[in-house]
């Protein structure tokens, strides 16, 4: 077993690819006995640090309908300078450029340890990278003056020649023109009207005018690059000026009436915004970076009236169908979501209020797109302020971590087809060979587009096993995957990123073990868990669960080992062993239960469960927990009740939030002060040890984490006890007898009731 | 003087024929003055006929006339007349030199080719003189011609000539040409004096003869005027001269009939007139007498009326010059034209006034007294009713009965010109202040307290003096009463001592009952090329740093309170954020012209001395940033559109001053189309040209009134910009539109610039309505100006500047006692500049009369053309032009004729007799006739038109006055030592000497004309070059030069400039030059080139229509 757990990281580790089953079942009829689908998590730029990318043009095969790229496992001909597409076994003659290819001599896609690639090509014009801002102004004036100094300090995080622009709005939407002299310039739209973006562009005077031929005046052949650069300039010469504007920047000035909301036109500015792009850079890489204070509450898009007394939609509403802007505003959004990806643009929010600002209705725009979305309380906070710095963190080579307008293409073995993704993408409708008719989250498609995509970015690909059971496949058959990403990367590149995997069939008849034991328990959590989360998008609650619950009836029922009818025979294999775990954490979460959440956090929360790679997503799922005590190192500890004792620090990490948790007496001593005194040195090292590794944790996460250093008997350690497993509770506290742990006021089921009811329903005869 | 009767007897038509002869005739007889006032009258019958002929064509109408007396003659006359009258036409012009009829006709026949070829042609002329257009636009062309000839005429002839040629000559010429032959044989005849005439008048030949008859014929019309009161008496005489011209005529016959007046005495006449007769023609205008026989020409002068010219020297009477006539008369051929010198000549008038009334104070406590002239300086002392400055009125004597005013026809209207600046020697009105109360009010009418409060009980109640009704004194107001029934504090307090005053208005009186913020200027400028091209953008920029130290402080305070934004646009809109807390300025542009408003709110309206600095480096930069510019395209309404959401936004009032360039043919709201077309002019369509194209702007200008948004405009244009659209929201605000056509920098630049700084300097009063109440009796029924009305009664003004005019018309719903009289009270509620709410109120009580006599006794003609003027202006929105022309015609005929009948002493049809308060009635009214609105040239651009419509509209009476009768000056004439203005001079040609310069100015431009023989020390003195080939026609200002002459004329021209709201044009006219033509259009006594008649041909055309109705 350890075998495939090395295999599995290492597979992780060189092709950011983690499959559900690292043995694949052979017919379509055992895979769909298998429960959890054949699919794997792919991210496609994984970091590399050791990957040098080859300087020149992937050799892709020549049958129109494949175009699969030459990797290792194809079969190569040298004398004959042949090779074979091992996806649809076409025959192919090398390029010229191999004509000195041998043995000995292979280029690097035919090296197995290149079973991930990255080609630069030089294709096509560089367009630099492009940042607009949109700015809310309807802020506090202390929000806003933070926020003005993190968009001054951003300037300078920017590459050089970096296109900016600039939006502003509240009631109404200005178009900054940002290479005056002297005077300001400003476009102003109203907050209230939705514009084409024909009507944008007219508006913007970026379409070219009909210009009247004039005596004496030759045309200017640069006024196409003119004029697109006046709400779009190269940072490095217009720093200044931009810093100053930024400086300026006030308060929507527009009265706002005791018992009013401001006036907030989000909907009309992003529409501009994605106008304004469209018209002048179509397909080049551009982030929209949107910041706002507070919901829509003017024209399209628009969430929420601006009386105070009527307060945004919750969850309650929206199941009453008592949201009624909801419908529309989402659909606004979703427009404007399609046209952005359409263009290869990518909208990031950055929504800073105590209150919801709408993410529910705008959610299409980042996740469509690729984009970020941050929710934090306030702009004067470091959640916000440091989140926004890292978006324009470097990696090992100093180049940006993000990637802008890619192209995912899936080739796959003929036993193979393709059920769909799930993740920041579109589907760019390419139907082909490889194409499943049973869609499993976005399908019908070998294509998507990923307008916006780092290092993390991960998405759940889906597939469907075609072979017939009474065509078997020989032993020893390998099905094949291959994954071609095109993107530009922030140095403007353009690359190709080609990974190329290989699994073993297996027949589920007379090998399961084989399968059971290839099974990625951790990997399969998470793709089961993207499936309900994407379900959740669409269905009630309830049912979504029960379909969970039923997966994981049939999966212990499958692979569990049991007498009928007799729970306490049940046992699962190591490989399973923790799944059940994580679907009961799973089951609590936000991403599956609204109750406690306003919709705009389980928007947010469910963002990034759809695009973080397999380790976020599991500590998403189920939060790791650490103990510090004066008994030994920090040791993690059950994500449960039992584990909050009074001499104990917890540190919890459930991905958005960092719980510092001090027990009873820990906290009672830091309330004494012991560890301000020498002879409590110890202590004093005891309650700095949580703090220096959260902040670890700090450093890297994106989005930064919400911090939160609580004790015992506080009202934030809420967020620890929520998180916790119930397994004491006040109903049970005296049951156990015994002082350890600490009770927690739910009536929500323990693990231990869960799993007593797995094990009967697994093992139940009448399922 | 004040009345002339004429009586007209019989119909014009056949009459003017006879009018001929009585010309002579009675002319003759009655004048006898000759020398002295010459019964120009005379000149009437010719007149009449002429136009006359217009009404029916030659042919059937003349016939008409001709049914008058000697129909049959006439008839057969006709035929003649018509060739006569082309030779006429011609001749006449070229008779006013020669006279010598043979010459005449040659040239004659030249002209006629012009005009029309043939005799034939003629007749066509004819036809369309009188009645249609088209006759008048062969009028307009023989008037040309014959203007033309006129000049060289007055060069040969005698001044008589001259004149002859000059005033009536053309128009009535070719009319009357015709009718006179006509009518001239039968006169002749008739006459019997003239056998002779006769005979010319026959033989076709006479045609020849005719011509230079005809000229004087011509002449002769004008005699009509006999009303040359100074004749008064008769001028029996000088008709006889006429009778000559009446052989003139004869020779003339043919043409005739109409012209039949005027020709005879041309150049007797002309002699005759010339000496004062005009004057004493006043009076009793006309020839009544023969007008059967001699029609027209009778005048009589007032005193004169009927009995001179009864006589049969119709002509002669006619002729002031009657002794002339009679010697001439003789001579056939030189005619007999009304002398134009005996005709009631507006000079004289105003400059008797000026002498009579100028030297005391008017002083306003005497109920329905008839204030000087608007031409006349005098001091206003207020005694309870308000000054003339503010209001005056068409008649201080009121028909007690509808019935009466129906029959007499006179227009009852008062021109209110509510904000009136009023010299330093007089007190503004003063401010009263209730408190809290605020003014006293009558329970019924809401009547504000006034001096013509009755109070009664002791003191404890009034009735109030418009509806009787009877209301409390409120207790604080309280004041016992003196033994006569005066308050005690009678004289304390204004409102009942006074005829103007304001009240401080209470929050009750103010929108949304909350005191209103001050007002906002907003300054929009055009960036488009043509605007930045010519230099426009940086000179508005550069003259807005200095002029915004210079708004209205409304009162005595500090500093204006107005604030001020700045927009500049093309195809989108720019605003400026000025916040005075800003490093530069900050410019937002709006390019959603569909759907504008105003994007920002804090710092687009500042205070000018706070934000001095952002304001000074945004008006830098404006010209700067705009400099490479290519946009040609335009928006407008969005403009406005935009300037009043932003005074919204800002709750107040305010103007918008936009600056303009083109026609607005921009996508967006208020797009326009070129839509200019001369082709229909002078059809049912015309109208159109005046009318908006689209309704979108009268909407808008609701919206602009209802939140106290005045537009000024000021146009810039390089082609038709369509004035008659982007008009609309400045008229219905009370906006004022300055047009600059072609503008240029070095010549426009002085002239705008002055009229923007009085525009944004001079006082106004903003979201203002204004209410006129009346003594129960009549009713204020008909408004014009620049205002909106949303109901019938409430004049709403979003802006109301000093310069703004009212006229109001009242109408009986009941009757009136002479006891009581009539009372008006104007009251206007504004927002000053300072942002006070006003109240402020113009009492006026008049006189109530139940015989005629009284009411055209206390008549103001200029008062009266200003209500003509802009009744027929408002006319042509929805009437051709021509029914609007006629209604004119024919209201005043009625007017006259009315007064004839019912005023006048008995006496002959023949005679045309003048009410003397209205004897300048048809020289006035003839040149609103000839107004470029209602008789264009075809120089006149739409545009033009539309601007000069809507101006007039607003006109005071002092604009009007010498808007329609310009006032010609000789510069040469000028006493260097003296501050006196030179004696003004009539605007005839013939009046003008080749050796002097003149000054002409009609508030719009002033002219300066060189004569080509003046002497070179004066040009060097005056334009600093040493010939007169050297004076450059583009300068628009006098060169600086150190002499007396110099100094003298700049001062003159300084002091023009500053009696009108506008800056007016400076052009240089060198006598034969091309734009001589410009400036003779200004001659408005002469024939335009329009069409539009003489004088003397207009009178002879009135007589004509007077004695129509007559009979």
């Amino acid at each position: 077993m350890a075998t495939y757990l090395e295999f599995i990281q290492q597979n992780e580790e060189r092709d950011g690819v983690r499959f559900s089953w690292n043995v694949w079942p052979s017919s379509r009829l055992e895979a769909t006995r298998m429960v959890v689908p054949l699919a794997c998590l792919l991210t496609p730029l994984k970091e590399r640090p050791d990957l040098p990318p080859v300087q020149y043009e992937p050799v892709l095969c020549s049958r129109p309908t494949c175009k699969a790229v030459l990797n290792p496992l194809c079969q190569v001909d040298y004398r004959a300078k042949l090779w074979a597409c091992n996806f649809c076994f076409q025959r192919n003659q090398f390029p010229p450029a191999y004509a000195g290819i041998s043995e000995v001599n292979q280029p690097a896609e035919l090296m197995p340890q290149f079973s991930t690639i990255d080609y630069i090509v030089q294709r096509g014009p560089q367009t630099p990278l492009i940042f607009l801002y949109v700015v809310d102004t309807c802020l506090e004036e202390e929000d806003l003056q933070a926020l003005k100094e993190s968009l001054q300090m951003s300037l300078s995080l920017l590459p050089p020649d970096a296109l900016v622009g600039l939006i502003t709005f509240g009631r109404m939407v200005q178009v900054h023109e940002l290479s005056c002299e002297g005077i300001s310039k400003s476009y102003v739209f109203r907050g209230t009207k939705d514009l084409t973006a024909k009507q944008i562009q007219d508006m913007l005077g970026l379409t070219k005018p009909a210009v009247p031929v004039q005596q004496g005046r030759p045309l200017q052949p640069q006024e196409q690059p003119v004029i697109s650069s006046r709400f779009l300039q190269p940072i490095h010469k217009i720093d200044m000026n931009l810093t100053d504007l930024l400086g300026e920047l006030q308060r929507d000035p527009w009265p706002v009436t005791q018992g009013k909301r401001p006036l907030r036109s989000t909907g009309v500015a992003l529409s501009i915004a994605v106008g304004l792009l469209e018209g002048t850079f179509p397909n080049t890489g551009a982030r929209i970076m949107l910041f706002t204070g507070g919901p829509p509450t003017q024209g399209p898009g628009m969430v929420v009236g601006d009386e105070l007394k009527t307060p945004i939609r919750s969850w309650h509403d929206i199941e009453k169908d008592n949201a009624r802007f909801m419908k529309k505003a989402t659909k606004h959004y979703e427009t404007l979501a399609n046209r952005t990806a359409a263009n290869g643009h990518c909208i990031d929010i950055y929504a800073c209020a105590l209150d919801q600002t709408g993410l529910l209705e705008m959610k299409c725009c980042t996740n469509l797109t690729g984009g970020h979305m941050v929710m934090g309380d306030s702009f004067n906070t470091s959640l916000f302020k440091q989140t926004f710095q890292r978006v324009f963190s470097k990696d090992f080579n100093g180049e940006f971590r993000m990637a802008f307008g890619a192209s995912l293409d899936v080739k796959t073995s003929r036993e193979l087809k393709i059920g769909g993704a799930i993740g920041p993408c579109i589907s760019l409708n390419a139907k082909g060979p490889y194409v499943s008719e049973n869609e499993l989250g976005i399908g019908g498609t070998c294509q998507w587009k990923i307008c916006s995509l780092d290092p993390n970015t991960t998405l759940a690909i889906y597939f469907e096993v075609v072979n017939q059971h009474n065509a078997p496949i020989p032993q020893g058959g390998r099905g094949a995957v291959q994954f071609i990403t095109q993107y530009q990367h922030s140095s403007m590149q353009k690359r190709i990123r080609v990974t190329t995997i290989a699994r073993n069939w297996a027949d589920a008849q007379n090998q399961l073990q084989h399968i059971e034991a290839a099974f990625d328990q951790e990997a399969a959590a998470v793709l089961m868990a993207r499936l309900g989360v994407y379900r959740a998008e669409t269905e009630e609650g309830p049912d979504v669960l029960r379909w969970l619950d039923r997966q994981l009836i049939r999966l212990c029922q499958k692979f569990g080992q049991y007498n009928k009818d007799d729970p306490n025979s049940f046992r699962l294999s190591d490989s399973f062993s923790l799944y059940p775990q994580f679907m009961f954490h799973l089951r609590r979460s936000p991403f599956l239960q609204v109750f406690n959440n306003s919709p705009d956090e389980s928007s947010y929360y469910r963002h990034h469960f759809a695009r973080q790679d397999l380790t976020q997503s599991l500590i998403m799922i189920q939060p790791i927990l650490y103990s510090y005590s004066f008994y030994g190192p920090p040791e993690p500890v059950l994500l449960d009740s039992s584990s909050i004792l009074a001499d104990r620090i917890l540190l919890m990490d459930s991905f958005f939030q960092i719980v510092i948790y001090l027990g009873e007496t820990i906290a009672q001593w830091r309330k004494a002060g012991y560890q301000d005194m020498p002879e409590y040195e110890n202590f004093k090292h005891l309650l700095q040890a949580p703090l220096d590794d959260a902040q670890e944790i700090l450093q890297t996460r994106f989005p930064m984490p919400r911090y939160i250093n609580t004790e015992h008997g506080s009202s934030q350690a809420r967020f620890l006890l929520s998180k916790v497993n119930p397994s004491q509770t006040h109903n049970n506290l005296y049951a156990w007898g015994q002082e350890s742990g600490s009770p927690i006021l739910t009536d929500d089921v323990s693990l231990q009731v869960f799993m007593d009811h797995l094990k009967k329903l697994a093992v139940s005869s009448a399922a | 003087m004040s009345v002339n009767q004429q009586a007209h007897t019989g119909p014009p038509y056949g009459q003017p024929q006879p009018a001929y002869q009585r010309y002579q005739q009675p002319g003759y007889g009655g004048q006898q003055m000759p020398g002295v006032p010459h019964s120009q009258y005379g000149v009437y019958n010719g007149p009449m006929p002429g136009y006359q002929q217009p009404a029916p064509p030659q042919g059937p109408l003349r016939t008409p006339p001709t049914s008058g007396a000697p129909p049959p003659t006439s008839g057969a006359l006709l035929p003649v007349g018509q060739p006569a009258y082309n030779q006429f036409g011609q001749g006449d012009v070229q008779n006013g030199i020669p006279a010598s009829a043979v010459q005449m006709p040659s040239v004659s026949q030249p002209f006629i080719p012009g005009s029309t070829p043939t005799s034939i042609s003629q007749l066509s002329s004819f036809q369309q003189y009188g009645p249609s257009p088209t006759g008048a636009q062969q009028l307009t062309n023989h008037m040309a011609g014959m203007t033309i000839g006129s000049v060289p005429t007055s060069a040969a002839p005698p001044a008589g000539v001259g004149y002859g040629p000059s005033t009536s000559v053309p128009p009535a010429s070719g009319s009357f040409t015709a009718t006179g032959s006509g009518l001239y044989t039968p006169y002749s005849s008739s006459q019997g004096p003239r056998p002779a005439s006769m005979t010319h008048g026959l033989p076709p030949t006479s045609l020849s003869q005719g011509v230079p008859l005809a000229q004087p014929a011509f002449s002769g019309p004008p005699l009509s005027m006999q009303r040359l009161p100074s004749q008064g008496a008769p001028r029996p005489s000088t008709m006889q001269s006429p009778p000559l011209s009446g052989q003139a005529l004869a020779g003339l016959p043919a043409s005739q009939p109409n012209h039949l007046a005027s020709p005879p005495p041309p150049q007797q006449a002309m002699s005759g007139p010339h000496p004062g007769p005009p004057m004493t023609g006043l009076q009793g205008p006309p020839p009544p007498s023969t007008h059967p026989s001699q029609p027209g020409y009778q005048i009589q002068q007032n005193g004169s009326f009927g009995q001179v010219r009864g006589p049969q020297p119709n002509y002669g009477g006619a002729y002031p010059g009657t002794s002339n006539y009679g010697s001439q008369p003789g001579p056939p051929p030189p005619p007999k034209r009304l002398d134009p010198d005996s005709i009631p000549s507006p000079i004289q008038v105003i400059e008797d006034d000026r002498n009579n009334r100028g030297s005391e104070p008017f002083v306003t406590g005497v109920r329905g007294q008839v204030p000087p002239l608007v031409t006349t300086n005098f001091l206003v002392k207020d005694q309870g009713n308000a000054s003339p400055r503010y209001i005056r009125c068409t008649s201080y004597n009121i028909p007690c009965t509808s019935d009466m005013a129906k029959q007499s026809q006179v227009p009852l209207a008062a021109v209110i010109k509510p904000l009136a600046m009023l010299p330093t020697e007089e007190t503004p009105p003063y401010l009263v202040d209730h408190g809290e109360s605020g003014p006293i009010r009558c329970n019924r009418c809401k009547a504000y307290m006034c001096p013509f409060m009755q109070f009664i009980e002791g003191g404890r109640r009034f009735q109030c003096c418009f509806c009787s009704c009877v209301t409390e004194v409120p207790p604080h107001y309280f004041q016992h009463l003196d033994h006569t029934g005066k308050r005690v504090d009678f004289y304390d307090r204004p409102e009942l001592s006074l005829g103007s005053y304001e009240f401080l208005a209470t929050v009750d009186y103010c929108k949304n009952n909350k005191f209103p913020d001050p007002p906002a200027f907003i300054f929009m400028i055009d960036v488009s090329y043509n605007a930045v091209k010519s230099g426009l953008v940086r000179l508005i920029c550069e003259e807005l740093k200095s002029l915004l130290d210079y708004l209205p402080r409304g009162g005595n305070l500090e500093e204006s309170a107005i604030r001020v934004g700045f927009v500049t646009y093309n195809k989108v809109l720019h605003f400026y954020n000025v916040k005075s807390s800003l490093a530069q300025p900050q410019m937002m542009v709006v390019s959603d012209v569909a759907d504008m408003f105003v994007p920002l709110l804090d710092g687009f309206l500042v205070n000018v001395n706070e934000s001095r600095a952002v304001i000074t480096s945004l008006l830098d930069q404006i010209p700067e940033m705009f400099a490479d510019t290519r946009e040609t395209e335009m928006v407008f309404a969005p403009v406005i559109q935009a300037g009043l959401d932003a005074l919204k936004a800002a709750e107040c009032a305010g103007k918008l001053f936009i600056f303009h360039t083109s026609l607005p043919i921009a996508e967006a709201p208020g797009k326009l189309k070129n839509r200019d077309d001369k082709k229909l002019i002078n059809t049912d369509k015309e109208k159109t040209l005046f009318q908006p194209q689209t309704n979108f702007y009268s909407n808008l200008a609701k919206d602009c009134v209802a939140q106290g948004c005045c537009v000024d405009l000021f146009l810039f244009p390089n082609q038709y910009l369509d004035v008659a659209t982007l008009g609309v929201v400045t008229y219905q605000t009370g906006g004022s539109i300055y047009k600059y056509s072609y503008f240029q920098l070095e010549t426009d630049q002085e002239r705008f610039l002055n009229d923007l700084r009085r525009d944004v300097q001079k006082e106004v009063g903003f979201d203002a309505v204004m209410r006129v109440r009346t003594s129960t009796g009549i009713r204020a029924t008909d408004f014009f100006g620049a205002f909106y009305m949303s109901n019938t009664t409430d004049v709403e003004l979003a802006g109301l500047d000093c310069d703004k005019t009212i006229t109001v018309e009242f109408k009986h719903d009941d009757k009136l006692s002479e006891d009581s009289g009539a009372l008006l009270q104007c009251a206007l509620l504004y927002t000053s500049s300072a942002g006070q709410r006003r109240l402020r109120i113009h009492n006026l009580s008049l006189n109530c009369c139940t015989q005629l006599a009284d009411l055209y006794r206390n008549c103001e003609t200029d008062t009266l053309i200003n209500y003509l003027a802009k009744y027929a202006y408002r006319g042509v929105l929805n009437n051709p032009v021509k029914t609007v022309r006629d209604a004119l015609i024919n209201q005043c005929a009625q007017i006259l004729a009315c007064y004839r009948k019912n005023c006048a002493s008995p006496s002959s049809a023949g005679q045309l007799i003048l009410p003397e308060c209205m004897k300048l009635l048809p020289v006035y009214l003839n040149c609103v006739l000839k107004s470029d609105v209602l008789q264009p040239g075809p120089e006149v651009s739409t545009d033009d038109r539309a601007y000069i419509r809507q101006l007039v509209t607003s006109m005071d009476v002092a604009e009007t006055n010498v808007f329609f009768y310009p006032r010609l000056l000789p510069l040469t004439k000028v006493d260097v030592d003296n501050d006196a203005l030179p004696a003004a001079i009539r605007n005839s040609e013939e009046r003008l000497s080749k050796g002097d310069m003149y000054l002409l100015e009609n508030g719009l431009n002033i002219f300066v004309w060189v004569g080509v023989n003046v002497q070179q020390g004066l040009i060097q003195n005056l334009f600093g070059v040493s010939s007169f080939s050297q004076i450059s026609n583009t300068m628009s200002t006098l060169p600086i030069l150190e002499n007396p002459f110099s100094k003298k004329v700049r001062s003159i021209m300084d002091m023009l400039q500053a009696q009108r709201s506008r800056y007016m044009k400076l052009i240089i006219v060198k006598q034969e030059d091309k734009f001589e033509m410009l400036f003779k259009h200004f001659l408005v006594e002469d024939k335009s080139m329009s069409g539009g008649a003489s004088y003397v041909d207009f009178l002879c055309h009135m007589h004509k229509e007077i004695r129509q109705l007559l009979s």
